[in-house]
């Protein structure tokens, strides 16, 4: 299959003609989606997608477009329609389409046979085995909102008429269930999830478990006063902000004169106990990739280092631009997107000590749980940063009463100098950043 | 887009080891955009996104396959995958005739804008960035978005359900980005239709871009926005968002069903201040959320959801209404021809009531005015929702004084809905929205005159 996509890529980057560069990215995707639901199956979906993403780039000049069957004529239209597209573009000296760089792709290996060989029947039966658990974890889980077992086999190739030929092909599944717990008329919610690339990685009690103890551990939450504390971010929480931490380091946000960090490189921008890199070449990465989405190969690449700002990231086109490599970090939404700049896999280097241990040492603290409102609080241009928070109160080193219908606030420049500890407890989640404990000082609790 | 005969046999196919209910949902989707970012027109893109989803249920249990190969053969293939995901146990053979076309009235559409020459496209992008430049040299980055779609989709049932309809949808939207002493800040305006490009009738791309403009450089005087709970006062057209979280999703009759609303049993309670009528209304020509039938076949409907503080009824869509042996409220929505449909929200709004808004301000000594709002967030179980001020005041001594910074303002949906204590006589139509619910986005409009809270959490660091 991948190499019948690649055949389809490199016959339409074939089509450039004199003056004018062409990109071609093909996709497949198969999928199976079983929702469970009071002990039957509520949904099941089996389905595939297809489709190409055609850049032709003329004179410095860009068109795009894109199309979601791959017949002959469909192609053939989807590249006359780009290349008709790049006459309205302005002109961009550094506009191009990636040329191979020399660098060799990790040999990953990211699929698993098991997963395309695993039958539907077992697929449902995860599905309501997750439901069943969830439910039966404790007696106040009074209900599952959602159990749900996914999958997909992912193939992509991406050629250019500058020599890129590349292609890349994996395997992912997960169960999520999402629960809701029940006592003296308080109702709290908790997810629990359990990721791998075929379904012997997973795990159906550390999902039911998780979207147990997350709601019950909530139930009876009330309002925390309004103050400044110490907040212990869970692993999953953590992942979400490296993820906005990852936007502002984009070259492109850096180019385009949106980035915090824009004239920060080699300064102090976080705590010494920070260490922040983006590799995509680690397997154990949900999102690890051997090459970017402009068919180069990803690498390893330190962006903070003991606090340090050491690196932007770029792709081909906003390295020119800044007249150094791209670093492999070309991304890009499916075949219905230009590529842009983007962290694969973000991870922060892991302290010695776990949640517990980090706990017991903070008189005052909220260990979050959970946040909300990241697209409707978090300016990544200009830091402001507040999001709604749920979670335990931390008073004299443990945890006591749960906390909801809070903000935590601050900003993005503040949240990573005042970083006290990086925990001990990595763990890679289905998002494209690792998540950690990690603790961080003097936030603003706005609730009562 | 397909023959009825072959939808016929088609749904026959899926109906063929025994179903309570197949579909046919057939959808073709152009669309164009245009990037400005830079100065520059980076990008013209178009795309052609085709297919056909086809759903079979068997008792509780919905078997779903798409395909973007719409030949009789493709149509066959996905019908036998649907019916064999629903895992049907037998049962009578059933011959799907569909009959009744009915069409319903197209949607207006002045200036189709796959006649708009690409380059008139591009112009507006270019007007944008010179409107928002000149705005003073402070203004240090700007991107422009244009974009269009039409969507046309056909939905044929086993009740003998077959029905089309032809939605086009025009957006323009203008980001600036302004720096100062104090760093950068930004500023966004945006205006949609489901219209064509006579959208630009009505809008002014250069007046957007000065508005957004401005909205950025008010900010670079900003001060960190405060904390605690206090009076918040939404100007007009703002306060949709908080409608939508606070209770809009809550009355969801999917969300209702699973006990994970806020709101579940309480029809015929009083739930929100009296002053308060909330409706749901799809067929609002024009407005963002609007559409002939929803993507279930039913059309749209006008739908009183909460009458003078009274919960009146949930949103409904198919699956939901037949288990509950009523019709559906026409919001069954889904964000492609990939996707199962849902209840989903259209244009929501509060209606007008008959304060001064001017007065409401001045009846307020000390709190926060919320001139635009910028997207949310909510736990219907919890009903505990969040929604972003992107660009929000003081309110000193009954006037709206300095500026205040970005954040997030949390409250309970129930509660809140209580707490309502004035509703201004100004009713507007809000910005146009994406709403996301369980990884499907559509389209949604919203709206409501001046309204106070007489407490929320304003979710800044200042004391």
């Amino acid at each position: 299959m991948s190499q019948n996509l690649l055949e389809i890529a490199q016959r339409v980057a074939g089509w450039a003609g004199d003056g004018f560069d062409v990109e071609a990215f093909v996709a497949h995707e198969r999928e199976t989606e079983v929702r469970a639901y009071g002990g039957e199956v509520e949904s099941l979906t089996a389905a595939s997608a297809q489709g190409i993403g055609v850049r032709v780039v003329q004179q410095g000049r860009q068109g795009f477009a894109y199309a979601a069957t791959l017949d002959d004529d469909t192609v053939r239209e989807t590249f006359e329609e780009a290349l008709d597209n790049s006459r309205f573009g302005s002109v961009d000296e550094f506009a191009g389409v990636a040329e191979p760089d020399g660098l060799e792709p990790e040999p990953l290996d990211l699929y698993r046979s098991e997963l395309a060989e695993f039958p539907t029947e077992d697929k449902v039966a995860l599905a309501l085995e997750l439901e069943r658990v969830t439910l039966g974890a404790d007696p106040r889980v009074t209900g599952v909102e959602s159990a749900e077992y996914a999958d997909t086999v992912y193939e992509s190739a991406v050629a250019t008429s500058r020599g890129v030929a590349a292609t890349a092909r994996e395997t992912g599944c997960y169960l999520a269930a999402y629960s809701l717990a029940t006592e003296h008329d308080d109702t709290q919610t908790g997810f629990g999830f359990s990721v791998g690339r075929h379904p012997g990685d997973l795990s159906v009690e550390t999902a039911g478990t998780d979207a147990a103890t997350r709601a019950t551990r909530l139930l009876g939450a009330s309002k925390g006063s309004t103050r400044r504390l110490t907040v212990v971010l869970d692993p999953y929480v953590t992942a979400r902000l490296l993820g906005i931490v990852g936007a502002t380091l984009s070259g492109e946000a850096v180019l385009k004169g949106r980035s915090l960090f824009a004239d920060r490189m080699h300064e102090a921008v976080g705590a010494s106990s920070l260490t922040l890199v983006d590799d995509a070449t680690d397997p154990d990465a949900f999102t690890a990739s051997a090459i970017d989405a402009e068919g180069l190969a990803t690498r390893r690449i330190p962006l903070i280092t003991d606090g340090v700002l050491q690196s932007f990231l770029y792709d081909t086109y906003t390295a020119r631009r800044a007249g150094v490599s791209s670093t492999g970090s070309a991304v890009r939404g499916g075949f219905k997107g230009t590529p842009g700049v983007g962290a694969h896999a973000l991870s922060l280097t892991p302290g010695t000590r776990s949640q517990d241990e980090i706990v017991a040492g903070i008189d005052d603290g909220l260990l979050v749980q959970g946040v909300t409102g990241l697209h409707s609080g978090v300016n990544a241009v200009s830091g402001d940063f507040s999001v709604g928070a749920e979670g335990l109160s931390i008073r004299g080193g443990e945890t006591a009463e749960p906390i909801r219908e809070v903000t935590i606030a601050s900003t993005i420049q503040r949240l990573l100098l005042d970083v006290v500890e990086v925990g001990s407890d990595l763990e890679w989640l289905p998002m494209s950043a690792a998540g950690v404990t990690l603790a961080i000082a003097d936030v603003t609790m706005s609730g009562t | 887009m397909l023959e009825a005969e072959v939808v016929n046999r088609t749904l026959s196919a899926a109906m063929r080891t025994g179903a309570d209910f197949a579909e046919v949902f057939a959808e073709d989707r152009r669309s164009s955009s245009a990037i400005l970012d830079d100065g520059r027109v980076e990008e013209v893109v178009s795309g052609r996104d085709r297919g056909a989803g086809i759903r079979v249920v068997v008792g509780e249990t919905t078997g779903f396959a798409h395909t973007a190969d719409l030949s009789e053969a493709g149509l066959a293939a996905a019908a036998g995958a649907a019916a064999a995901a629903a895992r049907q146990t037998g049962g009578a053979r059933r011959v799907v005739e569909v009959s009744s076309l009915e069409v319903p009235r197209p949607l207006a559409v002045r200036v189709p804008p796959e006649d708009v020459p690409k380059s008139t496209k591009v112009a507006l992008l270019t007007a944008a960035d010179a409107a928002a430049r000149s705005a003073g040299p402070a203004i240090t980055q700007v991107s422009a978005r244009y974009g269009d779609g039409r969507r046309r989709i056909l939905v044929a049932d086993s009740d003998g359900l077959f029905t089309s309809d032809d939605q086009v949808r025009t957006l323009f939207s203008v980001s600036c980005v302004a720096s100062g002493d104090t760093g950068m800040q930004t500023g966004r305006e945006s205006a949609g239709r489901t219209a064509g490009f006579e959208l630009f009738d009505l809008y002014d791309v250069e007046e957007m871009a000065r508005r957004a403009a401005r909205r950025a450089l008010t900010k670079l005087t900003a001060r960190p926005a405060p904390s605690g709970e206090m009076p918040v006062v939404v100007g007009p057209g703002g306060g949709g968002v908080l409608f939508h979280e606070a209770c809009g999703h809550g009355l969801e009759a999917d969300l209702v069903a699973k006990s994970a609303s806020a709101f579940a049993g309480r029809v015929g309670e009083r739930v929100a201040a009296e002053m308060v009528t909330l409706v749901d209304d799809g067929t609002m020509a024009g407005e963002w959320g609007h559409y002939g039938i929803d993507d279930e076949g039913k059309p749209a409907a006008r739908n009183v959801l909460i009458s003078d503080g009274v919960l009146t009824d949930y949103m409904w869509d198919r699956l939901r209404a037949r288990k509950e042996g009523r019709a559906s409220s026409g919001n069954g929505r889904r964000q492609s021809y990939q996707h199962l449909p849902m209840v989903r929200m259209t244009n929501t709004y509060i209606e007008n009531g008959d304060a001064d808004p001017d007065d409401i301000v001045a009846d307020t000594p000390h709190g926060v005015y919320v001139a635009q709002l910028g997207g949310g967030q909510v736990n219907t179980a919890t009903g505990d929702f969040v929604f972003g001020m992107t660009e929000a005041y003081l309110i000193e001594n009954g006037e709206i004084t300095a500026p205040v910074r970005e954040g997030n303002l949390i409250g309970n949906g129930p509660e809140v809905l209580t707490r309502i204590d004035a509703l201004g006589n100004d009713f507007a139509m809000g910005s146009p929205g994406t709403c996301g619910k369980d990884g499907q986005g559509v389209p949604v409009g919203d709206g409501t005159p001046t309204l106070r809270v007489t407490a929320l959490t304003v979710g800044g660091t200042a004391a």
